[in-house]
């Protein structure tokens, strides 16, 4: 079902590292741990946070797990809120990476989202190539299609 | 339609209002009373809302149905910096103190109507707010009638929506049903909720078992608590998904009667008929919208309504076409009404009960179901030496119960990539997207409500006797700390000086603790 087992992007060897999270009350995390198992059959490494994060406990994790992008899911219409609040945590930490917002999100407020520093939307019903495909794609979009030297 | 005369029933016994059920807990079913359109709704703040009933009231609606916003759902106050921020009066209306209980019912006579809380962790403050308003306005606690869905297992297992750990919550559940036993004998004190495990993506048959094994947990709970089942089994009800593989649904609700009443009469001791009968509400599948082609969705929601009829359901909510883009608008609520409108009028299915009974691949389903419900109480007994209810323990604290969901999610996720299930709009017959979601007809909540909100809580502790309010917050605690206390007057009390659920529930966490879930994917 996968597109294919390489998870890592061109010019760099080691696997994608992406922190999955739910920021504040809303409690639906079945399509966080849908995209979780799917990235993870994309050759990925995902550290799945959960529940009730933070916009602190997410950058945490970034930081300790040295990952390359940040997967949020939302489902209880706080998107516009909350999209700003962790942009800036990004470049608060002095961090360059992307994030890609799933779930419940109108079509009208996608543009405003990527305005506010989102690199991805995904919607209910993306399949599994498209969730990966989103993912590399903001991970490629953050490195400038420079070569990543470890 | 053609004026053909029709019976009741067809068939040979158990009929349906006889043990155990499986044709359904009434003789005649629809044709003597038509399930109830319960349709659920929330919005803003307590003042609008009170406003929304008055009109359900004055155009002869007597059952109010109140849905609160999530920082109200997590026990947290409006003026939560933290986890309030951005959610106050989004979901559902924000209750803090008891003034905004007030609010919300003002006007309204709480001894004549019917009223239903959806709300779990924090459910016995809101409980205790009611029975406040109550006897403010002179009512009598025992003339209250409702439902508060206070059901905290699958809270863990699904829903997510948990403030204490399992073991001190439930018995907080178990005192509310000894006291709703004692004083309030018209109240409904848990609704024990497949709902949302099926939306968490569990399959029929799993919903099914592990909605069951839940309400036998709160039935051996409220046992060794002291409780005669004949007591309080008849105010259990239950609230059951109807998703899109139909002949499914309908095995699942009538597997459902037979099971309870077999397992009630069985092993639990029931002796009366009506601790026998399983009730239950029916919503549609949520989670079976698609985006994609919105307004297809409403012949989705039609084909789940027709199997929640023709399960014998209670009462049924339809889901607005527009759900799986924005909170339902206006519009698209009347529509999901309309539907099920059209099942009990013009289909003819409400004329006789269980008109499938006796289809040999109907009969089939419901063994079916059975069966495989019957291997996850065998699990659960196993798992807990015997006991459902520490099975269910054992089954949240080792993962069984998220797990098994979260692998049911994943395989049904799998099959609509690969394609071998079809999801109209999705998978296939994609063609006829027209990519025009431009919001213009979605519902928006404006940032005013939280303003508002933010200034009627401080408005309320700047007027109460702090000193008071710190007091009961004490014996909140206290209660707390004795395993004989009963949490409920202590929490009436403090709800009574305006302490707010957020203090009532940092002072019950203070003894019993928050759960934190493991991170399990």
């Amino acid at each position: 079902m996968t597109d294919s087992p390489q998870a890592a992007v061109a010019g760099r060897t080691a696997p994608i590292r992406v922190v999955l999270a739910k920021l504040g009350l809303d409690g639906h995390d079945r399509g966080l741990k849908v995209v979780a198992r799917m990235l993870r059959d994309a050759g990925m490494e995902v550290i799945y946070l959960g529940l009730r994060q933070t916009t602190d406990t997410v950058i945490a994790a970034v930081e300790q797990e040295d990952a390359d992008v940040i997967g949020l899911s939302m489902h209880n219409a706080g998107h516009l809120a909350l999209a700003p609040r962790i942009v800036q945590a990004v470049s608060d930490a002095g961090l360059d990476v992307p994030v890609v917002i799933g779930g419940i999100v109108p079509e009208a407020d996608v543009s405003a989202l990527k305005e506010m520093g989102i690199s991805a939307v995904l919607h209910p019903g993306a399949s599994a190539v498209a969730v990966g495909e989103a993912v590399r794609e903001a991970v490629r979009g953050s490195l400038g299609d420079q070569p990543v030297h470890d | 339609m053609s004026g053909v005369p029709v019976d009741p029933v067809y068939g040979d016994g158990p009929l349906p209002g006889e043990f155990p059920y499986t044709r359904g807990i009434y003789p005649e079913m629809y044709r003597s009373r038509l399930w109830t359109m319960r349709m659920f709704a929330g919005f803003g703040t307590a003042v609008d809302t009170n406003g929304r009933f008055k009109e359900i009231l004055r155009h002869g609606g007597t059952g109010l149905s109140t849905a609160f916003d999530m920082p109200t759902l997590m026990g947290r106050d409006s003026d939560d910096e933290v986890w309030s921020a951005g959610e106050v009066g989004r979901a559902g209306v924000a209750i803090d103190t008891l003034a905004d209980m007030e609010d919300l019912f003002a006007d309204i006579d709480l001894g004549s109507v019917s009223t239903s809380m959806t709300i779990n962790g924090p459910a016995i403050v809101a409980l205790a707010q009611y029975i406040a308003v109550a006897d403010k306005t002179g009512v009598d606690r025992a003339a209250l009638s409702g439902t508060i869905q206070n059901d905290i297992l699958k809270e863990y297992q699904a829903q997510k929506e948990y403030i204490f750990p399992p073991r001190p919550s439930m018995r907080i559940v178990t005192d509310m049903m000894r006291f709703t036993t004692a004083e309030m004998p018209r109240w409904h004190p848990v609704s024990i909720s497949g709902y949302h495990i099926r939306e968490a993506g569990s399959t029929a048959a799993q919903e099914l078992g592990f909605t069951l094994a839940n309400g036998f947990a709160y039935v051996e709970a409220a046992q060794a608590a002291g409780l005669d089942v004949d007591d309080f089994a008849a105010r259990l009800s239950f609230f059951f998904n109807s998703h899109s593989d139909f002949f499914e649904e309908i095995g699942k609700y009538r597997a459902a009667r037979r099971i309870w009443a077999t397992w009630m009469r069985q092993r639990y001791g029931a002796a009366s008929e009506r601790s026998l009968m399983c009730r239950f509400h029916t919503q549609t599948a949520g989670v079976s919208l698609t985006a994609q082609q919105p307004e297809i969705n409403i012949a989705r929601v039609a084909l789940q309504a027709l199997a929640g009829a023709l399960g014998g359901t209670q009462s049924l909510h339809t889901d607005a076409y527009d759900e799986a883009l924005a909170l339902p608008t206006e519009k698209a609520a009347r529509i999901a009404l309309r539907t099920q409108q059209i099942v009990a009028h013009e289909t003819g299915v409400a004329n006789v009960a269980d008109p499938l009974g006796g289809s040999a691949y109907v009969e089939w389903m419901t063994d079916e179901m059975e069966r495989r419900a019957t291997e996850i109480f065998d699990h659960l007994l196993d798992l807990g030496g015997g006991s459902i209810l520490e099975g269910v323990y054992e089954g949240i604290d080792n993962g069984y119960f998220v797990g098994q969901i979260a692998d049911s999610a994943y395989r049904f996720e799998r099959e609509v990539n690969d394609g071998t299930r079809i999801i109209v709009g999705v998978n296939a017959f994609t063609e006829g997207e027209d990519g025009d979601q431009d919001g213009a007809n979605l519902l928006r909540i404006e940032q005013d409500t939280e303003d508002f909100q933010l200034k009627r809580l401080a408005a309320v502790k700047q007027g109460r006797d702090d000193e008071a309010v710190n007091r009961s917050l004490e014996a909140v605690r206290h209660a707390a700390e004795d395993p004989g206390a009963n949490l409920m007057p202590p929490i009436i009390e403090a709800v009574s000086g305006y302490a707010t659920e957020g203090e009532i529930c940092d002072a019950l966490a203070s003894v019993f603790g928050r759960y934190v879930e493991q991170a399990i994917v």
